[in-house]
């Protein structure tokens, strides 16, 4: 239902920040499914141990879209460590809330972020400190 | 452009009303002069609605919505001939008051057939003989769907039904005043239609019932309505239904020239790349289009056209609360994925051609802006 959305989920998601895809991402996470209408891919770059770049594409409603740009505006800058702490919980605040029926199946963008770091650490085989 | 959703009250239906909410307030059960005024403006109301669909003023009841009149008609018939049979016949694309109301009787020891339709969404003849039984008591289909506007073989259902003797239902809210609706040509037993889609008011509703039909009230009171639906009258609400019925036997020529302009937002829309109509090319209102778009989502697709002052709706799971994408779009043979992709534009009265080319103009900026979006898209 899109009664109830917040004006912080109106503005991310009629200008969402940081769409697309990092085409040399050093890690990528990709959440949700097609068939429930929710499907998130993140992208990140690391330097030094922080997310210096992160980026997303999303299928999904106005819920899917505000909360994956969150995620990309509350990782920026973090080091992994802090990344893979946010949580769904995070983003649905940083939003002013999310309709109670959103919570579950479009909020998936601290997923979406901690599948990506997890991705990063498989791919190099760095271990967190 | 969501004009199936719900239409504004005409002024001058609203002028009608009015008087019934003021100085011509009294119950229509009382024997002075206030009560009686009351009463004859819902007879001649009556009488308005009846003339719509051809039926006659006594073969109305008066009730609170569509849904109402749908459960009165599946339920009230369902539980007079038990007796006779536990067996109902439906399609697994009616509005959610029918289908709901089956179930709720399957829960309570009845048996359902939930006849599939064709890509197109129109249920085939031969099915329905063929579920017809020794027990079957009541078959239910709708006149047109509500979400891609497929417009039903009622009249060759109504054939089979008569020719079978069963009680034949349909729910007629989004074809009354759009086409035609005859009683007698579609050879139905009872017919539901809402004031609030034909530019009447919320709140107010009708059952048709063909004499010698019988049904079992839900509602048990005061014995209004026949004492087929127990419940002080509506009155300004039914004032006003009356009214929206006359005028909408006298726009009924107007409304399919809806068609037209309707074509001519189907062309165009379809000019975007991978998009698609639902529903069946011909055999659909004059007011319905319903498109889907490969690799975005519905309710995206409805916040950015409000932004733009368009008001639509879809059939994706993410715009209701069920979390399931729309059973008729499932019942057409849709994935889920494709399902979540639809759009419904429903047209009414007011609409222009400049209307159309408003859409035109902003939405394939919307749908590129989310497929530049979508992980899904190309």
């Amino acid at each position: 239902m899109s009664d109830g959305y917040s004006e912080k989920v109106m503005d991310h998601f009629a200008n969402p920040r940081n769409v697309g895809e990092i085409k040399d991402a050093d890690g990528i996470g990709k959440v949700g499914n097609p068939v429930c209408g929710d499907l998130m891919w993140i992208y990140i770059k690391v330097k030094d141990n922080r997310l210096e770049d992160v980026k997303f594409k999303t299928f999904g409603c106005g819920a899917a879209i505000a909360t994956s740009s969150m995620i990309t505006e509350l990782a920026k800058g973090k080091t992994l460590e802090e990344g893979l702490k946010i949580s769904r919980g995070d983003v649905a605040e940083a939003l002013d809330g999310l309709p109670p029926v959103k919570m579950h199946c479009s909020n998936l963008a601290a997923d979406g972020l901690h599948a990506a770091i997890k991705d990063y650490l498989e791919k190099t085989g760095k271990k967190l400190p | 452009m969501d004009h199936s959703a719900t239409t504004a009250t005409d002024p001058a239906v609203l002028e009608a009303m009015l008087p019934y909410f003021s100085e011509k307030y009294g119950n229509p059960s009382s024997l002075y002069t206030i009560g009686r005024q009351a009463r004859k403006a819902i007879e001649e109301a009556r009488q308005k609605v009846a003339d719509l669909i051809g039926a006659k003023k006594e073969e109305i009841i008066f009730t609170g919505s569509g849904t109402e009149s749908d459960n009165l008609a599946i339920k009230g018939s369902a539980l007079r001939n038990r007796k006779k049979g536990d067996h109902i016949i439906t399609s697994s694309i009616e509005h959610h008051a029918v289908l709901n109301t089956c179930k709720y009787l399957e829960k309570n020891g009845f048996k359902v057939t939930y006849l599939p339709v064709s890509k197109e969404g129109i249920v085939n003849p031969d099915d329905l003989e063929k579920a017809i039984n020794s027990q079957t008591i009541l078959i239910t289909i709708m006149h047109a769907n509500n979400e891609i506007g497929s417009i039903q073989p009622v009249e060759e259902i109504g054939r089979i039904a008569k020719e079978k003797e069963i009680i034949f239902h349909t729910d007629a809210v989004q074809t009354a005043g759009k086409i035609p609706v005859n009683v007698d040509t579609l050879g139905v037993s009872m017919l539901s239609i809402s004031a609030h889609k034909i530019y009447g008011p919320k709140g107010v509703a009708a059952l048709y019932m063909r004499k010698g039909t019988g049904i079992e009230p839900q509602l048990h009171g005061g014995g209004h309505e026949r004492n087929l639906r127990s419940s002080t009258e509506n009155v300004p609400g039914i004032v006003g239904f009356g009214k929206a019925c006359e005028l909408a036997k006298e726009h009924l020529p107007q409304e399919s020239n809806l068609a037209a302009l309707r074509d001519s937002l189907i062309r165009g829309v379809l000019k975007i790349e991978d998009s698609y109509l639902n529903g069946h090319p011909i055999e659909r209102l004059p007011n319905n289009a319903n498109f889907r778009f490969s690799y975005i989502e519905g309710e995206s697709m409805i916040l950015n056209l409000d932004m733009k002052g368009v008001a639509a709706s879809t059939g994706s799971a993410c715009s209701s609360t069920s979390l399931e994408p729309s059973h008729v779009l499932m019942a057409i043979g849709l994935r889920p994925e494709e399902a979540h992709g639809s759009l419904r534009l429903t047209l009414g009265r007011e609409n222009t051609q400049e209307d159309i080319d408003y859409i035109l103009s902003v939405l394939p900026d919307i749908v590129n802006k989310l497929r530049m979006m979508s992980p899904l898209a190309r």
